[in-house]
């Protein structure tokens, strides 16, 4: 970065709500940041591929074909150009099962955020808002969703709800959504004080104004951050989950449900396990990688560390 | 100190009522009637089904169960497992050193590697090394553990042969259990290779788990070992001349080991539920694996006294690391933190 860009900067800082220039600041530190401008790049790939996975997709996501039997991809000997990363045990394409099941992932990551953060930041604003006992309550109740490891929680509503990837969805988003209930309140109660709220208050702001438009933006970059970091932990849960066989089922191509089919086969085709636990974690990684950005970008505590 | 004691634990006190609460209701939330659930495929007459709502319980009101419940936990009473007929709380206490061994090699594991390799990021910030072990450390953290440990047994016990791909001991010895702790029965039980062989199926299901929390260890000791080493007393040690080893291992990691207890107090849940994946894979015969099967065998009185004992354990262990917290700090104990 220039010092002319730097300056132009600090110089659109002073005009209020000028989002042009929040923007070029955020970008200006998340920039910085090697890992987080490769992982943003790597997370767009995949949702290229997730959305065009149709037109790239060398064959059906569920097609089997019968005379290529646990192919191995095309480097290897007995490799077929039909199926570059070779075939599972019913003859279906690696390649292409991979391309699909990240529509599963991201739509997971998608969705679970969305639920947990919605319900989250609601709950907690009207928590840190309101205050006493109704605050009492929902942190107690926070109290006890965070006492279960997140996994075992999950597992547990699944069993509940029935084993499918909308119930994992559900289970996860519920395991997920006290940290946004803390974070959001935390966030209130350290905002409610301040003068601009108090002005706006007598100015005679209604409590739900209050609330959504006066003090939740200034909230917002804890809660980006925590996004980020849930987006990935919600795609390592889900493909947990469909690992011990309680999330998406068979034949469906997402990624933990193709590792539980392909586990009988890690000592004869490596390739049936290897490439869709590769897919889960460089989505991951590149993920955190965002969100260690993100971080850096929004957390002016943290920002020069 | 005791002031502070009892309010951690007054604290403790609703929440624990409410995870009674939830692993309470866990059965009842479950669609379909409870008895014809654990009744399981096998069919019951209508007088059966009868009498055993009656002596279930299942026919009087919902606060009266939950009172004999909740009395019934203080008691060691958790009900009985529908596939074992053994109670719950034995079935638990069985399986329960399996899963302490695994995780405390684990923490040690990650403990052991993660504090020097965070201090020698941080001391090194902004070098080669800086950026390769905490690349190293983002991976760790990204990583599905499930896929990890299947990777290890291609690789350790498939290609090189080094491993077993399972269990705790190889099924050559035997001994009855004294301690539960499988690497000291084996040196009990006096037997020649019997303690190598439960070693080697120790390592890999230990590094397995031990990654996240390693990766966690190792970024939050790195962070905190720059905060300090920018404090004035680091650089008035520095400046009268003490040895950078000793600034670097005495003044400034008592100090930066503070946030990194919590943070290791708090893997207690991540290793809990990396356990029952862990388990899963390596045929461990711990409580993550038991919770698993008996969701699978619809065992329900075992997943629900399963989910309350684990959830007191996380609360305890949570309580003991606060209260370690305090000591080590005391500003925490005179503020109300």
């Amino acid at each position: 970065m220039t010092d002319e860009t730097l300056s132009s900067t600090d110089q659109a800082d002073t005009r209020p709500g000028g989002t042009k220039a929040v923007l070029a600041e955020f970008w200006h530190y998340f920039s910085e940041n090697r890992g987080a401008v490769i992982g943003m790049w790597f997370f767009i790939a995949v949702i290229l591929v997730a959305v065009l996975a149709d037109v790239i997709a060398p064959h059906g996501p569920i097609e089997q074909y019968r005379d290529a039997l646990l192919v191995p991809p095309v480097w290897q000997e007995g490799g077929d150009w039909r199926f570059i990363l070779g075939t599972d045990a019913v003859g279906r394409d690696m390649a292409s099962r991979l391309i699909y099941g990240s529509r599963f992932s991201l739509f997971v990551g998608l969705i679970v955020v969305a639920l947990s953060l919605l319900v989250g930041v609601v709950v907690g604003l009207v928590s840190g808002f309101v205050g006493g006992a109704f605050d009492t309550i929902v942190m107690r109740i926070m109290d006890i969703i965070l006492a279960f490891p997140s996994l075992l929680l999950a597992l547990a509503l699944v069993a509940i709800l029935g084993p499918s990837l909308t119930n994992a969805m559900i289970a996860i988003a519920v395991v997920q959504q006290p940290h946004y209930v803390r974070l959001t309140r935390a966030a209130v109660m350290g905002e409610r004080g301040k003068d601009y709220v108090t002005a706006a208050r007598i100015a005679g702001v209604g409590p739900i104004r209050a609330m959504f438009f006066t003090i939740l933006p200034n909230c917002m970059a804890p809660l980006i951050v925590q996004a980020a970091l849930s987006f990935s932990s919600a795609i390592l849960d889900a493909a947990a989950l469909g690992f011990l066989g309680m999330g998406a089922q068979p034949p469906t191509p997402e990624w933990g449900t193709m590792l539980a089919e392909a586990r009988e086969f890690i000592l004869r085709a490596w390739w049936v396990v290897t490439f869709p636990g590769l897919a889960i974690l460089l989505t991951v990684l590149a993920i955190n990688l965002m969100g260690d950005g993100l971080r850096d970008a929004l957390d002016p505590k943290l920002k020069r560390s | 100190m005791i002031a502070f004691l009892l309010r951690r634990i007054g604290l403790l006190i609703p929440t624990f009522i409410g995870v009674t609460i939830a692993s309470f209701g866990f059965i009842r939330l479950l669609p379909g009637d409870p008895v014809l659930l654990m009744a399981g495929e096998r069919g019951l007459t209508p007088e059966r089904h009868e009498a055993l709502l009656k002596q279930f319980g299942f026919d009087r009101p919902l606060w009266e169960q939950f009172l004999d419940y909740f009395f019934a936990i203080f008691q060691g009473d958790l009900g009985q497992s529908l596939v074992t007929k053994e109670p719950v709380f034995s079935e638990f206490l069985a399986r329960f050193p399996a899963t302490i061994e695994l995780s405390l090699c684990a923490i040690i594991f990650a403990v052991a590697l993660g504090i020097p390799a965070g201090m020698f990021a941080a001391v090194k910030r902004g070098s080669t090394y800086d950026h390769s072990i905490m690349g190293t450390a983002l991976v760790g953290y990204s990583m599905p553990i499930f896929w990890w440990g299947l990777l290890l047994i291609i690789f350790f016990s498939g290609i090189l042969k080094w491993t077993p791909v399972s269990g705790r001991i190889s099924l050559m010895f035997f001994f009855p259990p004294v301690t539960g702790f499988m690497l000291i029965d084996s040196l009990l039980s006096g037997q020649k290779g019997a303690f190598t062989s439960a070693v080697s199926h120790l390592i890999l299901p230990t590094v397995v788990l031990g990654t996240i929390p390693l990766a966690v260890i190792a970024r939050q000791t790195r962070s905190a070992m720059l905060e300090v080493l920018s404090e004035d007393y680091v650089r008035t040690a520095k400046a009268k001349g003490l040895a950078p080893v000793r600034v670097i291992g005495v003044h400034a990691l008592r100090n930066a080991l503070i946030p990194v207890i919590t943070t290791i107090g708090l893997q207690v849940g991540v290793l809990l539920a990396g356990a029952i994946l862990t388990e899963t894979i390596f045929s461990w015969p711990g409580i993550g694996k038991w919770m698993v099967d008996s969701i699978f065998r619809r065992d329900y009185p075992s997943v629900q006294g399963g989910l309350l004992l684990i959830a007191a354990i996380v609360m305890i262990v949570n309580l003991i690391v606060d209260l370690m917290y305090g000591l080590i700090n005391p500003r925490i104990r005179h503020t109300g933190g």
